[in-house]
This record gives structure tokens, sequence and C-alpha cells, in this order.
């Protein structure tokens, strides 16, 4: 039973939602991009959401702007404004706004009568009409079109043109005739939206100052400036979807900060590989070496790293991957999130292997993991996997502005160095543990002493070959104990109880904000939660003492298998049928509608 | 008891190199492949190549994948570290290790089986990047520890021990890595000592990726008759290209009177390779021609060896990047973060 959401509709100010139907490829993104940067720079809490299909051009795509005062900017699942571009999908496009909406269109060509509904408001301005008369080439006409409507919607939303003028001339910085052909397009919008409709509508932005220590930024650059800022100097890849941003912001922050003024050669090294395969085998190698090395990939990536992982676990060796999720099984909906790896990543390989995992929620959290996963892998020289999502990875999000100390050292592990080696009579590369199960490791290159043999078959606390059921045993359980103390090390889970709450939400990764507006307006209908999101794999136990704290716990995840759900049953003491599930894996990113409707039909109310 | 610790016997009258080692400082743990086996014959020439170039046991890093010739890495250079990595996957381990130290000697051995079926991928795309590396190809046509299939490199009709002949083509490493445009190609033959310390050495020296081809027959599983890869069929086919001096700098100086019939070719640090018995009008740097007198010679059933393809002028991996002279994993820290007031800059953009 879908259970209407109780808004505030006294006020529509900095508090609506816009979704845009465009064509793929035909520079819509960037214009509905503007838009965004320039409600967040008006000091509002605004999110933009880009649901792009796995296409180069022709295809719908869209794009979600959603303003909400209070911070609460997760996928709204009804819409304000329409904005429809797309002829091919008008139908569906002006189904799906609100009663009382607004739908803006393109009425160089008459509305199809059939799509006209009574209870919305048209805003039909003459674009392609307009641009056709004041610009000439075929795709600048295509790519201001755009332009143009944004400038209809700067007037209509109470967007300040001030702020958008200054977006253009940093965007078009050096390009000035472009610049002044944006403006142009811009004002034809923004002209003609004053002349003929009421401005600014009910739905609008005013400006205000909840932004402060915010900064606007897609998960993937912050999770670059985690690796540049960790000291990664080796990175190898394979371009995959929605991954390879990351990549290409860790390249651009390169070419900026690692190039030595003196001698201008890079001190990084970033390697497109031939595949996945080979890509997790750099890192590896690289790792072994000793240097911070990384690799960034999703699902179908994870699946052909299974092997090398394997090997990284077993021979110790520190490896750093960041999975950005997207929605499997195999090829699966490349341009849609999920979280569906989370099983994978947790067990990847044959045999008995278990992996570091991080789990982030926003992008500020995905630039301060990528520092902690270099230093969890060097710490208990093993893989550790950073699992953000499509939704996180590739949209902007407003978060809090990414700091920075200073007085950050690195921690490298357990690595003996010449004057460490001198003062050992031998060195045994699996023996001597300390208090994490953690042993030393040795790099090529400084002492004959620390030579010894890495090899993923059976080996010996020495590092010899062995075939001998308890030599082989000693080391695979200190490998178990090793990835348990790694529970108190990884970030601790968010916590926060209410006064009376009975019920217990469990979620992860940039389900958050969703959850969280949700479990506000489950609060004011009667059902109040506790709440955790859990961001690190082992549990610790924080996540055990949560789990038994409840009678009832709702797991909160977007796949269809509850996998976050299993890792706690099988990876806790928690009973199985305490957990209930909320599994949302459509591909979009979760609303808070979403946990809302299925908490109450599943508590019966 | 898989693994075997060689017992370290040495005598005042053997020969110290640059360093003051004996070849015994180059050796490592007991083989356990089989009596007879050319890998072993491999690893000794391995063990003189490197004690010859005084190369320090601790600057070399010994890269294998799986198979006979990945556990081969363990019977030499005990003082260096050796990866014995995953079947086929030595490639792009090496690549990365070199990445991250481009100060190492890499030695690499791998097998037909690695190199020519799980592992061909790696190897198009390692040549394609050049890694300084020397790549020991342990080529037997066989698989042996998995008990004899046909490897990759099987050549048409050469037939098993239980007699079924290969039927399918095979994949020549010479001829691949000339396509994917390898810079220094060679084949040797573990039987010939003579011929294989020198072109190992040049492999060495060399400014980028070598491979070298090495026929090393399979005592057990590919050594009868119908085999193409036996002792006996190799030393009756085998067709010397050339003979082959590798003279480190300081010698290539004193050797200032070459042979009759000698080509020289200068190598990027100052070495030089000098090939002697080579066919009149043979030039090891014109890819075009080695590749029409090899097709030639395969047609003729002759197994060419030699120093066949050279090309010293190739940027190799680190060349390509632009990475700096000073191996990343010594760069400081304190050179690779952009500190907390340009994150702030970076935050404000």
């Amino acid at each position: 039973m879908a259970v209407e959401v109780v808004r505030e509709t006294t006020s529509l100010v900095n508090d609506f939602a816009i979704k845009l139907a465009n064509v793929n490829g035909t520079g819509s993104s960037s214009a509905n991009n503007l838009l965004m940067r320039a409600m967040f720079r008006m000091g509002v809490p605004v999110s933009g959401k880009n649901l792009f299909p796995s296409n180069i051009q022709g295809l719908p795509t869209w794009y979600e702007i959603r303003v909400n005062k209070t911070g609460f900017v997760a996928r709204a699942r009804e819409y304000d404004v329409m904005v429809a571009m797309n002829a091919q999908t008008y139908a569906r496009d002006i189904r799906e706004v609100r009663r009382d909406g607004y739908v803006l269109f393109d009425s160089s060509w008459p509305l199809d009568p059939t799509l006209v509904r009574s209870d919305v408001t048209y805003l039909g301005v003459p674009l392609a009409q307009m641009v056709n008369e004041s610009f000439r080439g075929a795709r600048e006409r295509i790519l201001l079109k755009n332009i143009a409507y944004a400038g209809a919607l700067v007037a209509v939303l109470g967007i300040d043109m001030d702020v958008i003028a200054d977006l253009l001339t940093e965007r078009f910085a050096g390009k000035e005739k472009l610049r002044d052909a944006n403006q142009r397009a811009l004002q034809l919008g923004y002209g003609y939206a004053r002349e003929h409709f009421e401005c600014p509508l009910p739905c609008r932005v005013e400006r205000m100052a909840a932004a402060a220590d915010s900064m606007l930024i897609d998960g993937n650059t912050a999770a670059a400036l985690g690796c540049l800022y960790a000291g990664a100097t080796v990175a190898a890849w394979y371009p995959i979807t929605p991954s390879t941003s990351l990549m290409d912001a860790f390249t651009k922050f390169c070419e900026r900060y690692r190039r030595d003024p003196v001698t201008g050669r890079n001190n990084y090294l970033v390697i497109q590989a031939e595949d996945e395969l080979a890509s997790i085998g750099m890192v590896l190698g690289a790792s072994w070496a000793g240097a911070r090395a990384f690799t960034s990939t999703s699902g179908p990536g994870i699946s052909l790293m299974n092997e090398l992982l394997g090997l990284a676990y077993y021979a110790e060796i520190p490896a750093v991957v960041v999975d950005v999720q997207r929605a499997g099984p195999s090829t699966g909906m490349p341009t849609r999130t999920q979280q569906s790896d989370m099983l994978a990543c947790a067990y990847a390989s044959h045999g008995d292997t278990k992996h570091i995992l991080l789990f982030p929620g926003n992008p500020t959290e995905c630039f301060e993991m990528a520092v902690k996963a270099f230093d969890l892998a060097e710490r208990f020289q093993t893989p550790v996997i950073m699992l953000s999502d499509l939704d996180i990875g590739m949209n902007d999000w407003v978060t809090p502005t990414l700091t920075w100390d200073d007085a950050y050292v690195p921690d490298r592990g357990r690595v003996l160095d010449a004057e460490d080696l001198d003062k050992i009579t031998s060195f045994h590369r699996y023996d001597d543990e300390d208090a994490d199960f953690v042993t030393p490791r040795t790099l090529p290159g400084v002492s004959p002493k620390g030579a010894y043999f890495t090899r993923g078959s059976g080996h010996t606390r020495e590092g010899a070959y062995t075939e001998t059921a308890d030599e082989y045993q000693a080391v695979v359980d200190r490998l178990a104990r090793k990835h348990h103390m790694a529970a108190e090390r990884v970030p601790e889970p968010v916590v926060e109880f209410r006064d009376d709450a009975r019920i217990g939400v469990v979620t992860v990764g940039g389900c958050d904000l969703a959850v969280r507006e949700a479990l506000l307006e489950l609060s004011a209908r009667g059902i109040v939660t506790d709440y955790m999101r859990v961001r690190g794999f082992p549990f610790g136990a924080t996540v055990q003492q949560f789990l038994d704290d409840h009678e009832l716990l709702f797991v909160i995840e977007q796949n269809r298998d509850a996998q976050l759900r299993s890792l706690l049953v099988l990876e806790t003491t928690v009973a199985k049928d305490k957990l209930r599930s909320v599994l949302v894996y459509g591909g979009y990113p979760l609303s808070a509608d979403d946990v809302i409707d299925s908490i109450s039909a599943q508590l019966g109310s | 008891m898989p693994s075997i610790v060689k017992p370290s016997v040495t005598h005042p009258g053997l020969q110290q190199n640059r360093l003051g080692l004996t070849a015994r400082d180059y050796e490592g743990a007991m083989s356990t492949l089989c009596a007879g086996c050319g890998h072993d014959s491999v690893t000794a020439a391995l063990v003189h190549a490197l004690w010859d170039l005084a190369i320090p046991p601790h600057m070399i890093a010994k890269m294998s994948g799986i198979g006979c010739s990945g556990k081969t890495p363990a019977y030499f250079a005990r003082g260096a570290h050796g990866f014995n990595s995953a079947h086929g996957r030595m490639a792009p381990i090496a690549t990365g290790a070199n990445a991250a130290n481009r100060d190492l000697v890499f030695v690499g051995i791998s097998g037909d089986g690695d190199s020519l079926s799980i592992g061909l991928g790696h190897l198009g795309h390692l040549i394609r990047r050049n890694v300084r590396m020397l790549y020991v190809l342990e080529n037997n046509g066989v698989y042996g520890l998995t008990k004899g299939q046909f490897s990759a490199s099987a050549d048409v009709g050469s037939t098993a021990k239980g007699g079924a002949a290969n039927q399918l083509s095979p994949i020549d490493p010479i001829g691949f890595g000339l396509s994917a445009g390898a810079t220094f190609l060679a084949r040797g033959f573990s039987g010939d000592k003579q011929q294989l310390v020198p072109l190992l050495k040049a492999g060495l020296a060399h400014g980028g990726l070598a491979i070298v081809d090495v026929i090393s027959p399979c005592v057990t599983f590919n050594d009868h008759e119908g085999s193409t890869k036996s002792y006996l069929f190799t030393r009756q086919h085998e067709v010397k290209l050339s003979e082959t001096d590798f003279l480190a700098p300081e010698a290539a100086i004193e050797a200032s009177i070459p042979d009759e019939g000698v080509v020289s070719i200068p190598m990027h640090d100052g070495a030089s390779i000098n090939f002697r018995a080579v066919p009149p009008g043979y030039d090891a740097t014109d890819r075009q021609a080695v590749t029409t007198y090899l097709q030639d010679a395969s047609a003729r059933g002759e197994v060419v060896t030699g120093l066949l393809y050279i090309d010293e002028t190739r940027a190799d991996l680190h060349g390509a990047g632009n990475t700096s002279m000073q191996p990343l994993v010594h760069v400081p820290y304190e050179k690779l973060c952009p500190g907390a007031a340009e994150l702030a800059r970076i935050g404000a953009r």
C-alpha cells in the first residue's frame, strides 16, 4: 500500500523538485548542472541526479534537481516542475508531474491535445524558434537551446541572474565568444519567461546560508583527491562506467600537483591496462615494490579481479580498489546505481578469503575513506575495497567541505628497512606477528637479508613452499585473526538513538539521506526508530551491540538479495528473523518514499 | 618435502665478480624439476649472466607466473626478492613493480602455457609498453605439471607422448613480438649455454622489454621421437643466426679491433653487442627484413637462434610516462601531498 507523504505545502520556497527530460548527447546535462550549481551558490541545499542511458547520442535521458531547505535532497519521487524537452517521452514525463505542478515545454510546435492535463500549468516557450532565429550552426542551435530553457527556468524559479552569469564566465574563461553566445541564449529564455509568465513561481529559490560549510563535488572526484592526498603514485585501470571519471580526475590532479617543477618529470604513473586482470595485477606489483597503488572499477571489473585479490590476500600484499557500483548482474545496467557488489567484494576469490570493505555515504567520505583505505591496506597488508556507487560517484552532491590535516603521516605498516634487517639474525616473511597478527614485510631493492619468495601457493611461516597441513594452517589461521582485528580499525558506524525507539534501522552508503528523511516522516506517524549506517567491514562491536539492542530491525539497501543483511547474519551473532529488509534495486537512487512505503506496509500501518 | 635448501658449497678458487661475489652467490634453492629438464640449464645460464654482470642480488626482482617455469626463480639469486604470482599474470605484476621502482633489474621467467595461452593478452601489452625487463620464455611445447597436454607453441604434426599429433597452428613468440612492436627478440636453446649466456646478458642490458625465447625440452613429456621441441630435434634443426658477444660498457672500449664480419650494435647504456656469423645482409634493426627472413626459415623447418631483432630507440614504460628518474617508491611523501591550503583552494573552485 502506497502512502502519500504529507508535505508541508504551505511554502514551496526552497522546497521543490524538478525533472528535466532531455535527449542524450545534446549537451543538456551541462545546462542542468549550471542550474543546480547556481542554486548551490545561493546557499540553498540542492542535489542534481543525472539519470542517463548507456548511450552516446539519441536515447532519452533525465536530470532531477531537488531543492530542500532542511537538507533532505535525496531523490524525490514526484515533481513540481517537468522540463519536457524530449518529444519521444512527452506522454510519460507529463504524467509524472504532481497535481498543480508545471510543465515547461518547447512551444515551437503545438502540443498534442491528448497530452494536455487540466490539473497542471503549461509554460510554453518557443525555444527552437528563438534559437534558430538567433544562431546559425546546427550544433550551436542544439547546444544553446538547452541554455535557453535554463534561462527560462532562471526566471520562473527566481534564480539570481548574476550568479548564473558568474558561472558562465568561469566555465568559458578564455573563450569569450562562447560565453557571449551562452549569455545571449540565456537571455532569450529569461526574457520570454519574464514577459509571458508570472515570475517567479510559488516553487522558487531564495538565498539562504545553509550551504556554508559545504561544497559541491561528485564522489569520484573526491575519491581521486583522497588517492592524491594519500600519496598514491601508481594507478592502473581499465575504462568502465561509472568509475572512469575517478581516474580521469586523478590524472588531472596529478598533472597539476605531481609534476616536479625542477625536472619536469612526473611523480606518478597512471597506466591504462588491457583489462581488469591486468589493472589489479599492476596494483599488486607496485604495492609489493613499496608504492601506494590503486585501481578504480565497477562490478564487472571486480569479477575479473577475483583471482588476484585472492593472491593479494594470501601473499599479504596491500591493494586499494575503489568499486563504483552499478546495476548487475553481468553487464546489467551500466548507468544505473545499485549496492550489489557487497558480498562479491567481502569474499572475493576462491578459497577462504575475506577482505576489508569501506562504505562511503557521500563524496566527503569518499575522500576520507580513500585515504583510510591506503592506511588500512598497508597496516593489514591486504586488499581494501571501497564500495562507492554510481549515485555518489557521478552525481554532484552538496557535501561537507573536504578538509586536510597537514600533520597526517601515512601508515605504511610493518616494513623493515636495511637498518631493521641488520639488527635481526634472519628474516622470515610470515613470522613474528604483532598484536594485530601482522608480520613484517620487506621491499625489493633494500637488502639481500630481506629477500623472500612471494607466492600464492601454500607457504610456511618462513615463506617456504608447503603442502603440510599444520604449516599451511598456521598461516591461514593467522590471516583469519588478522582480518578480525581490522573490525575496530575500519570507520565506526554512524549511530543515532531516539527516545522510545524500539525498532532499529540499518543501512549503508548513499542510502543515508533518503533513510534519514524517511525516518523523520515515520516518526511523525508514530513509528520511532534508531538508526545505524555501517561504514566498514569486518563489523565491530558497535554494530553487534546495535543489533543486540533491538528486537526488530529493518535493513535498507539497494540490491535484490539483501546482501548487507546476509553479511550481518554471517558475520555477527544476530538472529536472522530479527532482520527485515527494505530493498530498492531498480537502478535509480533511493528516495524517502520508497523507505516510508515499505516500512509502513511491513508494519501494517 | 617439496622445498629443498641447497647446501652452499664454496671453495677458495672460485672466481669473484666486481662485487666480490662468486657464482654461488647467485644460486638459489635446489631445483625440484625433473632431472635433465631444460629449465635447469636456463637457470644455470642466468646464474652465470647475473654474476658476470655483477648485478647486486638485492637489486634483482625475479618474477614468474605458474607452471614449471614459474618455479625456477626459486632456483637462482637467493639474495633477490621473488614473486611467483598467478598463471599468466606475471606481465601486469611486473609492470606494476617496474612502475614503482625503476631501479630494480627485472628478470621474468615464463613458459609457453603461461605466456602464449593464459597470458598472451598480457604479453602483447607488455610488449606495447616496452617495460624494461628480461623476459625468458622457457618454451617446451607442452604442459608439464598437468602431465603432457599440448601448449600453444606446439608445432603442427608434433606428437604427444601418447602419439597424438597436434593439429593447431602454433603461436611463435618471436613472430608475435615482431608484430606487436617488441624491441628485443632473441631465441636460444637450453642445451647451448655458450650462446645463451650472452643473449641473457644483452637482454639484461636492453633499455626495454627483452624477450628471450629458449627452446627448453621437457624430458618427461616432450623429448620423444615425433616431438619438435626435443633435444634431438632442436640440435638437428637449429640454425645459428649469429654467435653473440655481449660487451659491457667498460669492455666495449677494449674490444676496439673487431673480427672480420662482425656486426656491432651499441646499446643505450654504452654497452654493445657484437654478432659473428651473421648471414650477409642481415640487419637486426630492420623489422621487415627480419620478419621475412624468419618466415622463410620457418618454412624450411629451421629453428633460428641468436639475437634476431633489436631496437634501442623506443621509449620504455617510464620514457612514455615521463616518470621521475627517482623511483616512485623513493619520492618522499611531502612531494606527493598538495596539503591543506591547496585543498581549500580546490574546494573553493
